[in-house]
């Protein structure tokens, strides 16, 4: 007598699926660091790294050795709970979102149909919303337990930022979903793949605000308010050395890649490679095609955030705060209004 | 108030306007000119492998000079050690005895003769008091040292190989160095 039929092979299937996506994450947001650097260093006239192997490829590996090999260090202040709690809450909130996100459309494989995605649940951008909420637990709570004003400073200044700026995300992203009535991540991508054109054509301007608070989210320059080197010393991880200030950085572009994937899903057709038509070729080549032009995308967003934090300098805080609540919700506002109008107009 | 130049511009005082509020599109014209870097020529020397060269007035390490006979040049006057203006220079004079005439140019020679780098300024000027042409200024600089003494180079640093028995070695550092 069974109780609650198990499909094995379903978790196996999941499982891996949940390995892959992690370590492929981890790995990616290794080799961003490199590409920061890199590109950094190109902006600005310089060779970068090149040291460590051929064109300084093992460069990464060699800056995680070196955060795994130092000492790790608790201050005798520091409520040590909440210390160790803090990195691994940001490391743990910056990878669930990646449950959600539709990597491709889906393959056979001994005779099973896997779809590309993790969860394909009904309201994955509304998850997604609750587990970047969580992320900023992470930098808060590190920052307190730290018991050092700066980084009890930059953390608050990560609260509020993070707070400002949800706002005007989620009124950027309620006119997505009013003309996509969908809060499924994987419907969104299949109407774009489907319909004429991405998202982006139907809401420029959603997309605009929503990029701006994305960069806000992932403290990326010019919103890098919570770790600004020269006011904060270095904000909310000051204290952290080792592998739990290595996750708080890994975290950051774990963050970057993943609202890369959010925002290429959303607004830029997701998997869709334009120009092609996926029926003229056997479905798994499809949906590896569809895969590798996701990875594209993904980076194609990292080095905008890169090349952005390369450009300009970083806001102050009243120009951070003004420009969240009296511009940019004013124009989620005005978008939502606009949006509106179209679909009544077009009813 | 009277400007200097005429480079001086008025500030402009105006609150923003709407568009500027946006800051969009100034950061997308920075964003162009950091794009327009991504083609320019680095001027990185990659140090190790490139050498950056340098100009032909570049005063290095000192090197005590041999005439064509591979002898030393030096007589142990002084006058360098008087030029210095960091006392960098200290030296004690010998007589030639008979038999090292094949050794030393003239009747007299250092028999001692240090410079302490670390004091030694490399302006050159001992190299301008030099009345036999022994003391010049090379092209290479003192390499880095653990102790204080090992910055005091004295005459086995300083000689140059013997152009009769060591005209290999001399050629490579000449090579090396010019």
């Amino acid at each position: 007598m069974t109780i609650i039929a198990i499909d094995w092979a379903f978790i196996v299937e999941k499982l891996i699926m949940i390995a892959i996506v992690v370590f492929a994450s981890l790995g990616i947001a290794l080799y961003t660091t490199f590409g920061e650097r890199k590109v950094a260093a190109i902006l600005q006239d310089r060779p970068g790294p090149s040291r460590v192997g051929p064109f300084g490829l093992f460069q990464p590996l060699a800056d995680g050795l070196k955060l795994i090999m130092k000492e790790e260090i608790i201050p005798n202040a520091a409520n040590k709970w909440l210390f160790i709690l803090g990195p691994g809450l940001a490391m743990t909130a910056s990878l669930m979102t990646c449950a959600v996100i539709p990597w491709g459309s889906a393959v056979d494989v001994f005779g099973r149909h896997v779809a590309l995605q993790i969860a394909d649940v009904n309201i994955g951008i509304l998850y997604v919303f609750a587990v970047v909420s969580m992320g900023v637990y992470g930098i808060m709570i590190g920052g307190w337990a730290s018991n050092n004003k700066f980084s009890l400073m930059s953390s608050l200044r990560a609260a509020s930022q993070a707070i400002s700026y949800e706002l005007a995300m989620g009124l950027a992203l309620i006119a997505l979903l009013m003309t996509t009535g969908s809060l499924s991540l994987k419907t969104i991508v299949e109407q774009q793949v489907s319909g004429r054109y991405w998202n982006i054509v139907y809401q420029p301007l959603g997309f605009l605000l929503f990029f701006i608070t994305a960069l806000a989210e992932c403290n990326r320059t010019p919103f890098d308010l919570p770790e600004a080197e020269n006011e904060l010393n270095f904000g909310y991880h000051q204290e952290y050395s080792s592998m739990k200030l290595g996750f708080y950085l890994f975290a950051e572009y774990i963050n970057m890649i993943m609202s890369s994937a959010i925002m290429a899903s959303m607004y830029f057709g997701g998997y869709d490679l334009p120009f092609f038509n996926e029926a003229s070729v056997a479905p798994n080549i499809a949906a590896l095609i569809g895969v590798g032009t996701l990875l594209i995308k993904i980076v194609m967003f990292i080095f905008l955030f890169m090349w952005i934090r390369w450009t300009i300098p970083r806001f102050r805080y009243d120009q951070l705060m003004n420009l969240g609540w009296k511009t940019m919700i004013p124009l989620a506002l005005f978008n939502l209004l606009l949006t509106g109008a179209v679909i009544l107009a077009k009813l | 108030m009277q400007a200097l130049t005429n480079k001086a511009q008025a500030v402009n005082r105006e609150p923003m306007t709407f568009w500027e509020r946006l800051y969009l599109i100034n950061i997308i014209k920075g964003m162009f000119i950091t794009f327009s870097h991504m083609f320019k020529k680095q001027p990185t020397i990659h140090y190790p492998e490139q050498k950056r060269e340098f100009s032909p007035v570049f005063r290095g390490l000192h090197v005590l000079n041999r005439d064509e006979e591979g002898r030393e040049r030096c007589t142990a006057c002084g006058l360098c050690a008087v030029a210095c203006p960091a006392e960098a220079i200290t030296m004690e004079a010998a007589e030639r005895v008979a038999g090292e005439e094949g050794l030393y140019r003239e009747e007299k020679y250092a028999a001692k003769y240090e410079i302490n780098m670390l004091r030694c300024i490399f302006c050159g000027l001992c190299e301008e008091a030099c009345p036999k042409d022994a003391i010049y200024l090379s092209e290479t600089f003192a390499p880095a040292n653990y102790t204080r003494k090992g910055f005091i180079y004295g005459k086995t640093d300083l000689l140059i190989p013997n152009p009769k028995t060591e005209a290999d070695a001399l050629a490579m550092a000449k090579g090396v160095e010019a």
